[in-house]
């Protein structure tokens, strides 16, 4: 009894060490962006100051050279711009996909759906050099419209996998109802499916949109001038000038860039899971 | 009474219009391929095209100048497989990718079985867990840069306040074997959430009876955990290293923003000297070798998992 007591225990212990561990590894850079953010720039270059603690107030001069010193607002805003249309043309392209693959297209849809996943080995390393001559060619270089027109090209595939996922967890019996009542196949997908499709819909809407904001290297390779960037590249390309670092500013740009989206991610997470796992296995 | 008949005929005039337009659309000989066309054909032209047009400038002499594109076989693979840095990039590649997949693995199965039971605070733990994956890769490799500073390192003060280090501490990107250690480290730390949840998801899927019967015959901890936990989970953990090496073998935020490559190329690696060769210094042909050299690897990569997981029936 008493061992058991103890096994418990020490189980406890273990399991409360790791997690601790580990999420203080996996956090800690925020944290520590959220702390140079608001430091005063003397206290942050004293070496003999204890890092974590303020020595003196707190300051928002950082966060205030970003947005008026910096390009800061312009990337946030061309991110939004591009994040919003990619989003939309990925909907609109890997919705009916998706439905597709899961009810219509039989074995062969399995074998294009295999298709589909294997285009993630072509990854952007190997496209980015044909790519940058495709946009040259069609006068998109240093143009937003440049990353509108490829994002999709990795945010279709994911989200067509996906959507497959949510679709197949959907009983065939719903649309086959409405296709008694009269509706069309097609008529049973926009009624019926997709409605009840919709919390999947926006998992898929807000995995594209940060997959967009991920996205670096055809943004570094296409876009030449800084008033075009989006935030993933301006923070480590503009803010950093040679050898000189603005830290408080930095680390400011990089929190505002990262945790909202977090925050708005974690809502979805579990769809994303279960769209993620269904997807994988029948 | 005219007027009623032509309401009729248009009635079924329109019904029979509809009627043809629905079986077109209904036959799903004809939807599905409607429905999945559009999706295929983007995929095709910024996918399939440009792939192609990458094997074509491998073995021509196009440079971004936009050069005579001559045939020139093979000589760009030639060329640049025998090069030092070609042959460093290789070898950095796979050590890379080996350790960070290993050390991976094994954090992200302790992980998820640590935060497998409820507890309070479960949710948050996962947020803060999860946010390295979430937040754009490039803006969190900046968060590590500051804290591997070469003067204002936080890691050099908490060393040195532990006793550990004396002095000014350690150039964490500056030194050789240093800087491949700290690029795993972020390599690790930006894809632990990830694998964790690939594997939560899967451990979350194995009924309970399972777990109860092997209690009931009297299980320990190591022996539940690899005779009837790992089998469990071993085909979603295929998915979820096929994923981690793809992405490995592929990417190169990481590099680019910490160490650009150096010190003396040792944390070069195949996607960064692409990217160096092709776009930077200007060969899009030398650099299109380098990248489709990493094709073969990925594609047998992909085949050996894919294989695997049809025999365990995922996918």
């Amino acid at each position: 009894m008493i061992t058991q007591q103890v096994r418990n225990l020490g189980a406890r212990a273990g399991r409360w060490a790791i997690l601790g561990g580990l999420t203080i590894f996996l956090a800690f850079p925020f944290l520590w962006m959220l702390i140079t953010a608001f430091k005063r720039t003397s206290d942050l270059y004293n070496l003999k100051h204890n890092p974590f603690v303020f020595y003196e107030p707190p300051t928002l001069e950082h966060v205030h050279r970003l947005f008026s010193d910096t390009l800061y607002g312009e990337w946030l805003l061309n991110t939004a711009f591009v994040g919003v249309l990619v989003v939309f043309i990925t909907l609109v392209l890997a919705i009916p996909a998706g439905y597709a693959l899961a009810r219509l297209t039989g074995t062969w849809g399995e074998k294009l759906g295999i298709g589909i996943f294997l285009t993630y080995l072509v990854p952007p390393t190997l496209l980015f050099i044909p790519l940058s001559r495709v946009v040259v060619d069609l006068h998109l270089d240093d143009s937003l419209w440049s990353l509108v027109l490829v994002y999709p090209s990795f945010t279709v595939p994911f989200s067509a996998w996906l959507m497959m996922g949510f679709f197949k967890a959907i009983p065939k019996d719903m649309e086959e109802a409405a296709m008694i009542d009269g509706y069309s196949r097609l008529g049973a997908f926009f009624r019926v499916v997709v409605p009840i499709s919709l919390s999947g819909i926006l998992t898929v809407a807000i995995f594209s949109f940060t997959l967009v904001m991920q996205e670096f290297v055809y943004a570094v390779t296409f876009i030449s001038s800084s008033r075009n960037l989006t935030v993933g590249v301006g923070v480590p390309t503009f803010l950093v000038h040679g050898d000189v670092y603005f830290w408080g500013s930095l680390m400011a740009g990089c929190f505002i860039a990262s945790v909202p989206v977090a925050i708005l991610y974690n809502f979805c997470v579990d769809r994303f899971i279960a769209g993620f796992t269904a997807g994988a296995i029948k | 009474m005219d007027s009623s008949t032509q309401i009729a005929s248009a009635a079924a005039n329109r019904a029979h219009n509809q009627r043809r337009a629905v079986s077109l659309l209904d036959s799903e000989r004809w939807l599905g391929p409607l429905l999945i066309g559009p999706a295929i054909l983007y995929i095709v032209l910024l996918v399939g095209v440009p792939f192609f047009m990458a094997l074509y400038y491998s073995i021509s002499d196009t440079t971004t100048g936009g050069g005579t594109q001559g045939f020139v076989g093979l000589r760009n693979f030639t060329g640049v497989v025998g090069t030092p840095k070609f042959q460093t990039a290789l070898k950095n590649t796979f050590t890379f990718a080996l350790i960070s997949q290993a050390v991976i693995l094994l954090l992200s199965n302790t992980l998820a079985l640590a935060l497998q039971k409820d507890f309070r605070g479960k949710r948050l733990i996962r947020f803060l867990i999860l946010l390295p994956w979430v937040a754009p890769i490039s803006i969190g490799t900046i968060a590590w840069l500051w804290i591997f500073d070469s003067t204002y390192s936080v890691l050099n003060w908490t060393l040195r306040m532990a006793g550990l280090i004396q002095g000014p501490g350690y150039m964490w990107l500056g030194v050789p074997h240093l800087a491949m250690g700290s690029i795993i480290a972020v390599h690790v730390w930006r894809q632990l959430p990830l694998a964790t949840v690939i594997l939560l998801g899967g451990l979350s899927s194995i009924p309970k009876d399972i777990h109860d019967a092997a209690a009931v015959d009297g299980a320990g901890f190591w022996r539940h955990y690899f005779q009837v936990t790992l089998p469990l989970i071993l085909p979603i953990s295929l998915v979820a290293i096929l994923f981690g090496l793809i992405f490995t073998f592929t990417d190169m935020v990481i590099i680019y923003n910490l160490t650009r490559g150096g010190p003396y190329d040792t944390t070069q690696v195949l996607a960064s000297l692409a990217f160096y060769t092709g776009i930077a210094g200007g060969d899009l042909a030398e650099g299109a070798a380098i990248a489709l050299f990493l094709f073969p690897l990925l594609l047998a990569v992909a085949f050996g998992f894919l294989r695997v997981a049809r025999r365990t029936e995922v996918i």
